[in-house]
């Protein structure tokens, strides 16, 4: 896993599902409608602005309520190469790894939007080089490691055919 | 070293005591996805390669979220669910059948000491019969379709101890909700709660369900409800936790004066007594959801409503929680009082709780209702407010056009 590195979009506390993607654009199967959507609610500028390596930057607990996977997929789907915030609800950080979307728990960040952020995943180290900072985040579980590694679970199972045990431990 | 309720749940399974903040692979026991998450979870099983369900007696899916179709996309949707249920020989539950986990519970697809994965984030519901029940996403699920296990990280765990007992009129939603409010939205974040105490010994299957279901919104992984005077239609060993067993928190409440509790708008967590809240006007009221439309929330309802009119420029609309719910209702009057007092029926499942069909409101509208989430946009307008309280506090508004207190007009 490389460094990425792209322009922050900032957003707050508390950013739910519903908020990402609302349930009424979830029922298909059309990734790119569900981009075309992604944090309308929220932002309606977003889907328009967003450019692809762009990075999603926000603080605690984004992507509560709804177990909806189409909030990680709209969010990948729209460009976004890594999402960066102080906590994840835990279904929205399961799915994103899931569907090969990075994401680093960084609790004491301070990064503004505009700002050219870099994440080097391996490292866990995100640095925002506009204002000349670094921050460590929070060490992903091995099994998460793994699945990540492959792209996501789904190229994970293809490749394995199992979970594989070792990566647990 | 004592263990959780989790701990000791997911130690059986993994054939090896376990302790929190372990991760480990584990079998589960039954999988269940909606039409919400269930297309995505069928096209990753097909991409995983998937050609077999582990277990096809052990995965349920249920048409309930946007049911029926209001267009043909999601009734195309619902079409790819027939076929590859039809293809696999698993349960499927159709248009009417009701609310998944509601399902789940009535036809004995989860049991005690079960691990179950549901693609849905309401799943801890299940914990009120002492299952680790958890959501997952599509991706998760299918796996668990291919491989018949999960990998899981050992929740730690929450005790919060209800003391005393509810006064009439107040319900186990207004005492979740009061909890929602005092814990947080992720002040249970990543972790399993267990609600225990003298306040639940009492309660029904039904009542333990919504308190589990809106564990949710706490943010925890799973929920268990202490199993004391449950009675389940099968003999079954209670899990208990060991009285020496570690908690990252334990919260005590005395809540015999609880009065009813009101979710305002836009968040689960913004909870304050009614009185606050009590005048405000309403447009729309609705009794659904997985977290209070069985029998004894229509009941609650009916209660309030038998022999009234709703008030004038109100709308009521209610989605039992399931089809054998609804039956129940027919046969003992309650549906009748409620049809006469004015409700609005329509099909047993998730309905205008989830916005996507049938009883979106409008911009600038206020809407009662006993769902689970107030999240602006949530129930498929982002201009309108939306108010969390029990069946009876719904019930009571939809009767005065304002929000009310049931207690005034019992």
């Amino acid at each position: 896993m490389s460094i990425l590195r792209g322009i922050a979009h900032v957003y707050g506390d508390n950013i739910d599902t519903d908020r990402i993607i609302p349930g009424k654009y979830t029922k298909t199967l059309d990734d790119h409608l569900l981009a075309s959507h992604v944090l309308e609610d929220l932002d309606p500028e977003f889907a328009r602005k967003v450019r692809p390596g762009d990075i999603l930057v926000a603080g605690h607990n984004f992507g509560a309520g709804s177990s909806r996977e189409q909030a990680a997929i709209a969010l990948k789907t729209a460009g976004i190469s890594v999402v960066v915030a102080r906590s994840f609800a835990r279904i929205f950080y399961r799915n994103a790894i899931n569907i090969g979307l990075p994401l680093v728990e960084t609790p004491d960040h301070a990064i503004e939007t505009g700002h050219l952020v870099a994440v080097d995943l391996e490292q866990g180290m995100v640095i925002d080089e506009t204002a000349g900072r670094r921050y460590s985040s929070t060490r992903m579980p091995p099994v998460m490691v793994a699945i990540l590694r492959e792209g996501g679970l789904v190229n994970y199972l293809r490749r394995y055919g199992d979970y594989n045990d070792v990566e647990a431990r | 070293m004592g263990q959780t309720i989790a701990e000791k749940i997911i130690s059986r399974h993994a054939g090896r005591p376990v302790v929190a903040n372990e991760i480990v692979i584990v079998p589960i026991d039954g999988a269940m996805a909606t039409d919400a998450t269930a297309p995505l979870a069928i096209r990753a099983f097909r991409s995983m390669g998937g050609a077999r369900l582990w277990n096809p007696n052990r995965v349920a899916l249920v048409i309930d979220h946007a049911a029926p179709a209001p267009n043909e996309q999601i009734s195309n949707l619902h079409g790819l669910m027939r076929t590859f249920a039809r293809e696999m020989g698993c349960i499927l539950y159709d248009v009417g059948e009701g609310i998944c986990h509601q399902l789940m519970v009535e036809h004995d697809h989860v049991r005690p000491g079960d691990i179950f994965l549901g693609a849905d984030s309401h799943t801890p519901t299940c914990g009120a019969l002492g299952a680790f029940a958890t959501g997952v996403g599509s991706t998760d699920l299918a796996a668990a379709w291919l491989t018949g296990k999960t990998w899981l990280k050992i929740p730690t765990s929450i005790k919060i101890v209800l003391e005393g007992s509810l006064r009439p009129g107040v319900s186990a939603k207004d005492l979740v909700l009061f909890l929602v409010g005092r814990i947080g939205s992720d002040g249970a974040r990543y972790q399993a709660v267990e609600f225990t105490g003298a306040a639940i010994r009492s309660l029904s299957l039904a009542s333990r369900m919504t308190l589990a279901n809106m564990a949710a919104e706490m943010g925890a992984k799973t929920a268990f409800v202490e199993m004391t005077g449950l009675t389940l239609p099968y003999s079954y060993e209670p899990i208990q936790a060991d009285p020496d067993a570690v908690y990252h928190a334990v919260f005590s409440f005395a809540v015999s004066d609880l009065r009813p509790q009101v979710a305002i708008p836009h968040a689960p967590d913004n909870v304050v007594s009614i009185d606050t809240v009590a005048g405000t006007p309403i447009h729309m009221a609705f009794i659904g959801s997985c977290t209070n439309s069985r029998l004894e929330d229509l009941q609650a309802a009916a209660a309030v409503l038998r022999g009234h009119k709703l008030a004038p420029g109100v709308r009521l609309i209610i989605a039992p929680a399931s089809r054998q719910v609804f039956t129940m209702a027919v046969r003992d009057g309650t549906i009748d009082a409620l049809a006469e007092a004015g409700a609005t029926f329509i099909t047993p499942g998730c309905g205008p709780c989830v916005g996507t069909h049938q009883g979106i409101p409008g911009d600038g509208e206020h809407v009662i209702t006993s769902t689970n989430r107030n999240f602006r946009g949530r129930m498929g307008n982002p201009r309108a407010s939306v108010y969390l309280a029990s069946p009876a506090v719904v019930a009571a508004s939809a009767l005065r056009g304002v929000i009310t207190d049931p207690a005034d007009v019992l």
